[in-house]
């Protein structure tokens, strides 16, 4: 990029700032969600993002492939402004189209899944590398069913969404995200609607991205998933970072109390 | 009480029913006098109705038979399912148009809908049509050009506006009204995660619409629109007013000459029912084709209860 009087140069792709929040800012209407948050997320790493509900956490995972608009700040990925392009100085938003675009190397796995209710499974896997991407539709197949072999649920191919499991359907949305070869993957909440017994085989499909060397930024309660992957672990509360640093150290000594406090809460007591 | 507790004790120890088994279920079930009066009643209403089709000449099944596959009947029919055809076709594209615009952001393009659908929804159709049909009154001309500026050519309107086009016209802009409150619903039917979904594995605005919300909203959408073409068939005999030679006109052209007017509209009400009864089948296999990977899911969630 030639220009370097916009706030913060982007360009970067060094792989330590792989993914840059800077000054974000969102507002609906007189609500502030969250305000200055800056947040660097290096490639490959796994980031869990933790805290009391309405803290911002799942709006600040939607800004980062555009589906909210950042009332101010900017958001790169890999290197990428999101939502905009810039030109000295001035931004341009994105056609819809290459915004579209943008998103499609950003995968995304929602609380409640959002399978396509009438596709197949190998449907929902195929849809987007083939209409979006345009591949080659023999090759998207069997990517596809590779997929679902990682997933485990080789056998599910042309059954419908509604006649899985939740835990399965989860599986089947992470295949279905890996399928485009993001270069990041948003997790919010990807275990909140399961049954607590459906949790572990989503988590475990998440620990075998984690250790493929996938940057991941999860919103999650599982406290173990944080300490067990997690490179970094942030907390939120009130649209702000509380504190972030490694699980140890977060999730065992924390050093604010608003931490200590929502961590006891959701251990039931005091860790 | 004593007696009861010793019996439930003994019931799984029991094995088969060799003796009258004093569980068994053999209660008086409660009288229903209404039912049995309604019945015969309703009987009685039947038999009274076929007698009188079999017996009163005036229905006339000879005439009835006759008329039934004349060619100016066979016309009508005709006339009768390109009306509903093209008005239903149009309507639905100008039921899409008009609500995507009721859901535009554009506050004009939003309210232009609302009043659309305020207008054609509010008045008769008939006065409609006859107003169509009258439309030379008020736009003797009718000039292509570029508006408020020079024309390239015109027409008369009474030359162009034939009552055909005039009653395919209203039919489908009042249509196109009630159609797009349809797909309107049908759309916001949707649930909201399926366009994050979408939006989210990179579909633009038209791939998402196209592949995720509509395919869906049709579940939602068939069903009245099902109901809409039943409604249209039988509506285009309005047009009769307009002259138009669908089926009604047809058989009063012909009962006018030989005023055999009950068995010509027992032909016409027969041929109405069995378009109706065609329809009603077309739309059930339509509701299964859309309600694929749905119908279970529902059917699966009912079990599960």
């Amino acid at each position: 990029m030639p220009d370097v009087s916009s706030p913060v140069s982007n360009g970067a792709t060094a792989t330590d700032d792989f993914v840059r929040v800077v000054k974000a800012t969102k507002r609906f209407g007189p609500t502030t969600v969250f305000e200055n948050l800056d947040l660097v997320v290096g490639q490959g790493k796994v980031c869990c993002i933790i805290g009391p509900s309405g803290a911002g956490k799942s709006t600040l995972l939607r800004c980062m492939n555009a589906l909210e608009r950042l009332s101010a700040g900017r958001i790169y990925v890999g290197g990428d402004l999101i939502g905009y392009r810039q030109r000295g100085d001035r931004l341009y938003e994105l056609t819809d189209r290459q915004a579209a675009l943008q998103r499609s190397r950003i995968g995304m796995v929602f609380q409640r899944f959002n399978l396509f209710p009438h596709m197949t499974v190998l449907e929902n896997i195929s849809e987007a590398p083939i209409r979006v991407l345009h591949k080659d539709r023999a090759e998207v197949l069997e990517q596809s069913r590779t997929l679902l072999a990682r997933v485990g649920l080789s056998d599910k191919e042309r059954a419908y969404p509604g006649h899985l499991s939740g835990g399965q359907q989860q599986r089947v949305a992470i295949a279905r995200a890996l399928a485009l070869e993001p270069r990041l993957m948003l997790f919010d909440e990807p275990t909140s609607a399961l049954d607590p017994e459906l949790c572990g085989e989503v988590l475990d499909v998440m620990k075998q991205l984690a250790h493929h060397g996938i940057t991941m930024i999860v919103v999650t309660h599982e406290m173990g998933f944080a300490r067990e992957v997690a490179d970094e672990v942030v907390f939120m509360d009130g649209g702000a970072i509380v504190e972030q640093g490694p699980p140890t150290a977060i999730l065992e000594h924390p050093a604010e109390e608003r931490t200590a406090k929502f961590l006891s809460s959701v251990f039931g007591r005091a860790p | 009480m004593h007696r009861l507790r010793r019996l439930v004790t003994r019931v799984p120890v029991r094995s088969a029913p060799a003796e009258p088994d004093e569980w068994a279920i053999k209660a008086f079930p409660v009288p229903r006098p209404a039912r049995w009066v309604a019945t015969v009643v309703v009987g009685v209403l039947i038999a009274m109705l076929v007698h009188g089709l079999v017996t009163n000449g005036t229905f006339g099944w000879g005439a009835v038979g006759r008329y039934f596959f004349t060619p100016l009947v066979l016309s009508g029919v005709r006339l009768t399912v390109i009306l509903t055809v093209v008005s239903m076709a149009a309507g639905i594209v100008i039921g899409v148009l008009v609500a995507v615009m009721r859901m535009s952001p554009n506050p004009l393009m939003s309210n232009a809908s609302r009043l659309y659908i305020w207008f054609f929804r509010g008045t008769p159709l008939l006065v409609q049509l006859i107003f169509w049909y009258n439309i030379g009154a008020l736009y003797p001309k009718i000039s292509v050009g570029i508006p408020f500026g020079p024309s390239f050519a015109s027409f008369s309107a009474n030359h162009v506006l034939t009552s055909l086009v005039a009653a395919l016209i209203g039919l489908s802009l009042n249509e196109g009204a009630y159609m797009a409150e349809i797909i309107r619903a049908g759309i916001m039917a949707v649930d909201s995660g399926q366009i994050e979904a979408a939006r989210a594995v990179g579909m633009h605005h038209g791939l998402l619409l196209r592949r995720v919300v509509l395919p869906q909203a049709m579940r939602v959408v068939i069903p009245p629109t099902g109901n809409q073409v039943i409604t249209m068939l039988k509506t285009t005999s309005l047009c009769s007013v307009l002259a138009i030679a669908e089926l009604l006109y047809s058989v009063e052209l012909i009962y006018a000459r030989n005023f055999e007017t009950i068995p010509l509209l027992v032909v016409a009400s027969l041929w109405y029912l069995f378009m109706t009864s065609v329809l009603s089948v077309g739309q059930f296999y339509l509701e299964r084709h859309f309600g694929k990977g749905q119908s279970t899911l529902m059917r699966l969630s009912m079990a599960r209860r």
